[in-house]
């Protein structure tokens, strides 16, 4: 999928009469992809964190913060694509406003559970090993 | 007076952002509305250095730029553990005192502290945030301090020596 946006962004570029290639265009697609990339990572990170972490508290980390960096690295990602326009000004906002709110609706939950009484899991966690035999 | 011209710049700014028309109709809504929205700040008497936090916008920035380094440092650790397969994992609750006597500079510590994977500020109280981190290595008191300091230098204030 990326080698073929690569091509496709500098095949684009290079419709003029002589064959050049657009390395500029190479760089910024290499770019967004390279940054699109690393934020599905954190995104799939993340929602494996909350599938395996133990308990309330923990996936809220996992779920809040690891999808946070990967909605700001997709952000990065378009921005680089859309270039100095008005497009990627917008995505700017939205990035900054991304940045305000997102921790304080992780906020917002884990200070509901905390005042609902939801003790969280305190101490060392490992686990449970493949064979069951683990506590 | 100066607020309420830093305000009308802000604004100003917002507008054409997110309109990117420059037709006289459209840009006298613009004036129309900012002058509303100023005038109406004005009656309520909220026009200070909390509400227009702008004046320091350049720390802010580079407050920022320091704050998406630890981000992408503590999101390498988390994702590292959640990912190995044993998942060590060692949550703890600990209490951060804080002696910001100024609302913005708390909500952008708390902010700083839930930004930064590992650790969600659970419970504000008058003298201390109380905090929930995921790994123990990173409740240690010295990094909150350091972050503390700098979110309160970010929006122009000085954290007071205990």
């Amino acid at each position: 999928m990326m080698l073929s946006v690569i091509l496709a962004a500098a095949a684009a570029a290079e419709q003029g009469a002589s064959f050049t290639f657009d390395w500029f265009g190479f760089l910024r697609a290499f770019l967004s992809c390279l940054s699109i990339l690393a934020g599905l990572f954190f995104v799939l990170a993340g929602t494996l964190g909350v599938l395996r972490l133990p308990d309330f508290y923990t996936r809220l980390h996992a779920a809040g913060m690891t999808d946070t960096l990967g909605a700001e690295l997709i952000l990065l990602g378009l921005i680089i694509q859309s270039g100095f326009t008005q497009v990627s000004l917008k995505l700017l906002l939205v990035a900054f406003f991304l940045l305000i709110t997102s921790p304080t609706a992780t906020h917002a939950i884990a200070n509901a559970a905390h005042k609902a009484g939801l003790a969280p899991k305190l101490g060392k966690y490992k686990a449970p090993s493949l064979d069951g035999d683990a506590s | 007076m100066r607020f309420a011209f830093i305000l009308a710049i802000m604004m100003t700014v917002t507008w054409l952002t997110l309109s990117g028309y420059f037709i006289p109709l459209i840009l006298t809504f613009g004036v129309i509305s900012i002058a509303i929205v100023v005038w109406m700040c004005a009656r309520m008497r909220i026009l200070d250095g909390e509400t227009v936090p702008y004046l320091s916008s350049l720390q802010t920035v580079s407050y920022f730029v320091w704050l998406f380094v630890e981000i992408v440092k503590a999101n390498v650790q988390v994702v590292k553990a959640v990912l190995s397969p044993d998942m060590e994992v060692s949550p703890t609750l600990v209490k951060i005192p804080i002696n910001s006597e100024v609302d913005i500079a708390e909500t952008m510590f708390a902010n700083s502290i839930t930004l930064t994977p590992g650790t969600v500020a659970v419970d504000m109280q008058p003298d201390h945030i109380l905090v929930h981190a995921l790994l123990e290595e990173m409740s240690a008191p010295e990094d909150f301090k350091e972050m503390g300091e700098r979110s309160a230098w970010a929006v122009g204030f000085k954290a007071e020596e205990s």
